[in-house]
């Protein structure tokens, strides 16, 4: 079990900002956690295989009561229009035109015509060599501009590739680098590859004045086993992450409210462990407002209300959009309105 | 004020018609009882609910004498197969009639409509569906080719689970063939009561079920009349102990299943956050007051700091409040004579030296109510290490090896259940043999099924409720004809 410096228990206060960590101090971070200066495989293997496992029934059973709470009336509302704050409304398609990703852009700009009151996504997410004309679209509009890099989806490439490609990404202007972990080399057993990469796209991240922000994607779908999840939480964080990102969403299954869960543990965890508070971002297959606010139900239960916020929650989708907006005229109006209400973006 | 404040999500008390008063249900009617009636209130308001009728041994008399018409007659005659289609048809009304049941058993006992409605209404309707398919292949249980009922079974349940309970006490007497009387706890009458009109509903025979309210007197009534075959008690260590007494030298059978002080056992290689929502159902699911609660956590010395920390921190999230309420946690303690006890025990905890946690949430002025409570430094001597105290409150030890463990968990007089929680297998194993409890429960805890015996060892009790060994009390080993 790792050391932690207080009891790890939900945060109200939250804790240090991991992006504003020098390269220096997050491998300081990540000796101390570890207990070892050199952080060799074995060194990494001890310290991940050393965290307490996790029973998969009973995972399963804490995420199935967290999604059994009732949000209702007054806290439906103040769900609703967080979620639409947490959302990263993404479109990732071998098709995407600039047509499309400027109509995305209008859709976050302007998630309900005619409703001033409506908040805005957090992010628009594109792949690398949109964001561009992502940004353009913007128009300096407070709304960042997420890229997925480095060989997404499989980040099956070689490391210059994969660097070269966040590059480009920081240099078109991205304020957010979603990339992968190389799931083969975890799966293998070669941590320090893994850790060694998020370094490696980190230190990329950090090249410009203003950092991009770093959301590492674990593929959860592909670990396979909840205690892979831990490890490759940790392992993540102890890179540098800045925050913990479940899947890609090309592959089934991505995020679950279960490994959600076991995520938000991580993250609270390591808050306890570092002082340093990481965010969580489930991504593919959360389409309804119901699933998005038993989500937000676990933040709060979990690692606490000290996630409650864009800066430390995302939900990966493109989807899930449309569903909320549907939910809040359905307060406002007191009626279901039917899909010919929201716009297609 | 937190960012994220979950509005109230009130049940709707509406969904089940209470009556002002209640009588007697006995042989399909309901009668007027012949002692003063009594009252029975919401824990959670203290508002009276309705006004109970009392049986005296005259209608304690009456009871038993249409159970045993109706055995004689009716039920024990039937068909195993006739009987399973009444129990089927039980069981299916239960389910659909499950809203009007949770939202009942909440008012009545002060529980939280969460655990009403996902557990005690649909595992009672499991139960039914359970004893259902046995009732046609009892030649077939291992109990001989022909095994035969009792005849009436006088059966007694506890005010912690009143429906479920019932369940347990009527499904398996039922599906063997044995007709009943039931008395429900005092202070917990009205769903037994609402199941006795969901019996006419479902058209079962008179008197094939008898339900009479009450209080001790009552219950003792019925377990000494003399035309009770088998006896049925499920309660306090200290009436079961007078029941065994009543009836010795009779002819009666009786199955006892009484108090449980369980050690619920996390080893340094347990999954610690699963362990820890397991520590909280084992002890806060209900208030505490389940006779197999994990009351005693035994916790690897190595780390028992981080887990209590830990569990603090989740205490510390759970909702108390309102029962009604489906975002509500920890309910209402179903009597002030209840929480009375809950209050003795702590307070001999913190006098024998042992450190008081509470957490800090806020309880309702009205009602009986008792925040969660965590005692640590408790030593095996401690009275709250020792005695059920039958409330939201747990007492952690703490062992250095798997020997230490076994012995503390089962130096106790009590012997109903244990939990164990450990990534490794071989541990689970050899644990489980060790334990002198009739529950092991690995990597989990207090998980009821219809298919799965339970029951104690020691001073908890005796006999075996659910699966197929919850038919043997209701057997009599039959031979070859």
């Amino acid at each position: 079990m790792a050391t932690t410096t207080t009891a790890p228990a939900p945060s109200s206060t939250g804790g240090t900002h991991p992006a504003t960590r020098s390269a220096q101090q997050v491998s300081a971070d990540a000796s101390g956690v570890v207990g070892s200066d050199q952080l060799s495989n074995a060194a990494l293997r001890t310290f991940l295989h050393g965290l307490p496992g996790v029973d998969a029934v009973g995972l399963a059973g804490r995420a199935a009561q967290l999604g059994s709470r009732s949000i209702k009336t007054t806290a439906k509302a103040w769900g609703l229009d967080t979620v639409i704050s947490m959302i990263d409304l993404t479109t990732l398609e071998g098709a995407d035109t600039p047509g499309k990703v400027r109509s995305l852009v209008a859709k976050a700009l302007t998630p309900q015509p005619g409703d001033a009151s409506c908040p805005r996504p957090a992010a628009v997410c594109v792949y690398g060599d949109r964001v561009q004309i992502a940004k353009e679209a913007l128009g300096g509009a407070p709304i960042a501009v997420a890229a997925v890099a480095t060989g997404f989806p499989a980040g099956r490439a070689g490391t210059a590739a994969r660097l070269a490609d966040t590059q480009d990404a920081v240099d078109a202007g991205a304020d957010e680098i979603d990339m992968v972990i190389d799931r083969g080399a975890f799966l293998a057993g070669d941590y320090r590859k893994v850790y060694d990469d998020i370094v490696a796209v980190r230190e990329v991240c950090q090249s410009r004045a203003e950092p991009a922000h770093l959301k590492v994607i674990l593929e959860t779908g592909e670990l396979a086993t909840n205690d892979n999840v831990r490890r490759a939480s940790w392992l993540a964080m102890l890179a540098g992450a800045d925050f913990i990102k479940t899947s890609t969403g090309k592959v089934s299954p991505a995020a679950t409210l279960p490994v959600t869960v076991l995520m938000l543990e991580a993250v609270r965890d390591f808050l306890a462990a570092t002082g340093v508070q990481v965010g969580v971002k489930p991504a593919g297959g959360i389409r309804s407002a119901k699933d998005a606010l038993k989500y937000l139900v676990a933040v709060n239960e979990v690692a606490g209300e000290a996630w409650l916020d864009p800066e430390f929650f995302r939900f990966g989708a493109s989807s899930l959009l449309n569903d909320v907006l549907l939910q809040r005229l359905k307060l406002t109006s007191g009626v279901y309105s039917g899909t010919d209400y929201v716009t297609i973006d | 004020m937190s960012k994220f404040e979950y509005a109230p999500a009130p049940e709707s008390a509406s969904v089940v018609d209470i009556d002002s008063s209640y009588g007697l249900f006995i042989d399909g009617e309901f009668v007027e009882g012949s002692g003063a009636a009594m009252k029975t209130v919401n824990p959670a308001t203290e508002e009276v609910l309705a006004d109970v009728a009392v049986a005296d041994e005259a209608d304690v008399d009456r009871a038993v004498a249409a159970a045993r018409r109706a055995q004689e007659q009716v039920w024990g005659p039937m068909p195993g197969a006739e009987r399973a289609k009444y129990l089927f048809r039980i069981a299916r009304l239960l389910a659909e009639r499950s809203r009007e049941f949770a939202v009942l058993e909440t008012l009545d006992n002060g529980k939280p409509i969460r655990e009403s409605r996902d557990v005690d209404v649909p595992t009672a309707a499991a139960h039914f569906f359970y004893y259902a398919g046995w009732a046609d292949k009892l030649s077939y249980a291992g109990y001989g080719s022909e095994p035969r009922p009792h005849g009436v079974a006088g059966q007694v349940i506890p005010w912690n689970f009143p429906l479920l309970m019932l369940a347990w006490k009527i499904a398996p007497a039922l599906a063997t063939g044995n007709t009943v009387v039931l008395k429900p706890a005092e202070t917990t009458p009205l769903t037994a009561l609402l199941f006795a009109d969901l019996l006419r509903q479902a058209e079962l025979p008179p008197g094939v079920v008898n339900i009479i309210t009450g209080a001790g007197p009552t219950g003792s009534a019925l377990v000494r009349h003399a035309g009770v075959d088998k006896v049925a008690f499920t309660g306090s260590t200290a009436v079961g102990k007078q029941i065994a007494k009543q009836i010795a030298g009779t002819r009666k059978h009786a199955t006892l299943e009484l108090g449980g002080k369980a050690a619920n056992i996390v080893f340094d290689d347990a999954p610690v956050d699963q362990a820890i929502e397991g520590i909280v159902n084992g002890i806060y699911f209900n208030q505490g007051q389940v006779c197999c609660a994990g009351s005693r956590l035994l916790v690897q010395e190595s780390i028992a700091e981080e887990v209590t920390e830990r569990l603090k921190g989740r205490l510390s999230t759970l909702r108390v409040g309102d029962p009604m309420d489906k975002n509500t946690d920890v309910g209402a303690i179903n009597s002030a004579a209840q929480l009375e006890r809950i209050t003795t025990l702590t307070q001999a905890g913190q006098a024998e030296g042992a450190t008081r946690w509470t957490s800090d949430c806020p309880l309702p002025e009205t009602g009986y109510w008792f925040a969660p409570t965590v005692f640590t430094d408790v030593s095996s001597a401690h009275r709250i290490a020792r005695e059920e105290i039958f409330g939201p409150v747990l007492s952690v030890l703490t062992f250095r090896t798997p020997a230490e463990a076994i012995a503390k968990a089962n130096t106790i007089p009590y012997g109903l259940s244990a939990g164990i929680w450990t990534e490794k297998g071989s541990r689970i194993l050899a644990m489980a043999d060790a334990m002198r409890a009739g529950v092991v429960w690995a990597n989990t805890f207090n998980r009821f099924d219809p298919t799965s015996p339970f029951g104690g060892y020691k001073e908890s009790g005796y006999g075996r409720e659910g699966g197929r060994h919850g038919l043997a009390p209701y057997l009599v080993e039959g031979t070859v004809r």
